[in-house]
């Protein structure tokens, strides 16, 4: 398997903004993360992304939050990829009763609007986990436990849509005649599992693994935009970007504090759309030429 | 159906009143006494189970009960006010998300490694990286602050509303437009079309009459997954353009712990989205002959 062209530039870019977030803000000198006393301070050579209403370099501010959003759609697409196909595969091939059940589960959770589920989950577990993790002395859980119950709240919401479409594509692959063949063979149905339909499954999984990062970037940011997920003091992008959305207004727009997280959102998701949709290019449907 | 109504009912009740915090919490501390009158006038009052039969009995005589948040409004006045504004915003943009996605997919499948393909192929990956809420901002700077052609926000005229629904249809037009296109050049490589085009059909009817109807299916079954995000979508939507529609209540009803609100949202919500999906599993067997004749062999 040669990789294209396509498929190296967006992986280089890729690797190339996540070691600029990584690496950069260790870089910066002190003053930079303190406030000035420059509030909404246009663009300058000071700061090349100008400053919020606090006064805060917004370059600094947007790296760091970069940070946390890559952070968190990572670990939560890994969960949801993990979930969702095993979920999706048991369903789609068993049928019959227990895929209706299944089925209808998924129903239940997908007719819970995402956000109550999000909600009420940090809610209900961000104190216990502070406290446990207080109780045996896990300090560094206790200052991001809302980031480490993001994570998973996402993750266990994401793998709804993996599972659907894992399930959907077992459904009907298993009606092919090579199931047919093997189960003829008396292959017993773990093996047709893991041999038969996971290989024919990989070219879509990567397509929504490498989809569901930016998925739970996306939701990540949606409730921080609406003020319900990552709280000050950290910032991610979203939250950053509904500070840049309020600051607007038609008198006096500070428009560098919604247009650089917006920038290096878009970026992100646009480079990890990129990279998915190269990869599947060779990797799905061998047997169709593009 | 009515069990997947079931289950979220009380899924949502129990979630809200185990969670730490009550609607009564305030900065000043209330007395005992006039919390535990509160508590009887809303009907909060008593053992946990006593409660939850309590708001089953009100629900099954059609009352949603009065939200705990704005005094004396109940929560079916507010939904009734608040729903129809989502709803328009919903359906509009769906409908305008499906016909542009089906026509952009359809385009570059028929046009595969051209081009077209390729610019739609951009075009897609654009509009996928651009949710709403990076994109409405951005689209208010643009028409609104800078050029001053539209109106920032609100809700009533046509103009107000375009900008709304282009914002929220944007990126599920992508969704649809690359789900589509993969499917349609998988589906070119069928044994069907393979007899369709050796008995000499144009390639039009080919496209839209056979290979679209198989290669919809995947776009069919993400449109119930499709409407619920459509649905928290819209909240963001109402917040950037100050919609008065449901999603700003949801939003306030979460913040302040009004349970039956939430409640009665969630119960409107889900029953819209159990119907969307009954008339998706419909329209499966529809479509492909091979699922419904599935049934019969077994």
């Amino acid at each position: 398997m040669s990789l294209t062209p396509a498929i190296k530039n967006s992986l280089f870019l890729l690797i190339g903004v996540v070691f600029v977030l990584i690496i950069t803000p260790t870089l910066f000198p002190k003053s930079y993360y303190e406030p000035t006393g420059l509030t909404y301070a246009p663009p300058s050579w000071q700061h090349p992304c100008g400053t919020d209403l606090n006064g805060r370099d917004l370059l600094y501010r947007i790296l760091t939050g970069g940070q946390i959003s890559i952070l968190i759609g990572c670990c939560g697409a890994f969960i949801s990829l993990f979930v969702g196909t095993t979920y999706g595969m048991i369903a789609g091939y068993r049928g019959g009763f227990l895929d209706s059940g299944m089925t209808r589960f998924i129903d239940i959770l997908y007719s819970i609007p995402r956000l109550i589920f999000v909600l009420i989950f940090i809610n209900a577990f961000n104190e216990h986990l502070q406290k446990t993790a207080h109780h045996f002395g896990y300090s560094w859980i206790v200052s991001s436990s809302r980031i480490i119950i993001l994570i998973l709240s996402l993750g266990l919401i994401e793998w709804l849509t993996m599972a659907r479409i894992v399930r959907g594509q077992t459904l009907s692959l298993k009606e092919r005649p090579y199931i047919l063949a093997a189960r003829v063979l008396g292959q017993n149905h773990l093996t047709i599992l893991w041999r038969h339909l996971l290989p024919n499954l990989t070219g879509i999984l990567l397509v929504y693994m490498t989809l569901s990062i930016p998925a739970v970037i996306i939701d990540e940011a949606f409730l921080s935009f609406l003020g319900l997920g990552v709280q000050a003091p950290q910032a991610s992008l979203g939250s950053l970007l509904a500070e840049g959305a309020s600051a607007l207004n038609p008198l006096h727009s500070a428009w560098w504090t919604l247009l650089f997280p917006a920038l290096l959102l878009f970026c992100i998701l646009l480079l990890l759309h990129q990279l998915g949709n190269a990869l599947r290019k060779i990797r799905l449907y061998p047997h169709v030429s593009y | 159906m009515l069990l997947v109504l079931f289950c979220v009912v009380s899924i949502t009740f129990f979630l809200i009143r185990l969670s730490p915090g009550g609607p009564f919490d305030s900065e000043r501390k209330i007395s005992p006494v006039i919390e535990h009158q509160l508590q009887i006038k809303y009907r909060l009052a008593g053992p946990l189970w006593r409660q939850y039969i309590d708001y089953w009995n009100d629900l099954l005589h059609g009352d949603l009960r009065i939200s705990t948040k704005y005094r004396n409004r109940s929560v079916s006045e507010i939904l009734a006010q608040t729903l129809p504004v989502t709803i328009t915003l919903g359906s509009l943009a769906f409908l305008l998300a499906l016909s542009c996605g089906i026509f952009i997919g359809a385009l570059a499948a028929t046009h595969a490694n051209s081009r077209i393909d390729h610019a739609a192929l951009l075009l897609v990956i654009v509009a996928i990286s651009l949710p709403s809420f990076i994109l409405g901002p951005l689209l208010i700077l643009i028409f609104c602050v800078g050029l001053h052609w539209l109106p920032v926000g609100g809700w009533g005229t046509p103009l107000q509303l375009l900008l709304p629904a282009v914002t929220l249809a944007i990126p599920f037009m992508a969704v649809i437009a690359k789900l589509l296109r993969d499917s349609l050049c998988e589906t070119f490589q069928e044994d069907f079309i393979r007899t369709a085009r050796a008995k000499g059909l144009s390639e039009t009817a080919l496209v839209y009459s056979h290979a679209l109807r198989i290669a919809l299916l995947p776009v069919v079954s993400l449109s119930g997954p499709l409407a619920a995000n459509l649905l928290t979508g819209s909240i963001v939507i109402e917040t950037i353009f100050h919609i008065p529609g449901a999603g700003n209540f949801f939003i306030n009803a979460i913040l302040n712990r009004d349970g039956f609100l939430l409640c009665g949202a969630v119960i409107v919500y889900c029953a819209l989205l159990v119907v969307f999906n009954f008339l998706v599993d419909l329209t499966y067997l529809v479509l492909d002959p091979r699922i419904r004749n599935n049934g019969e062999n077994a």
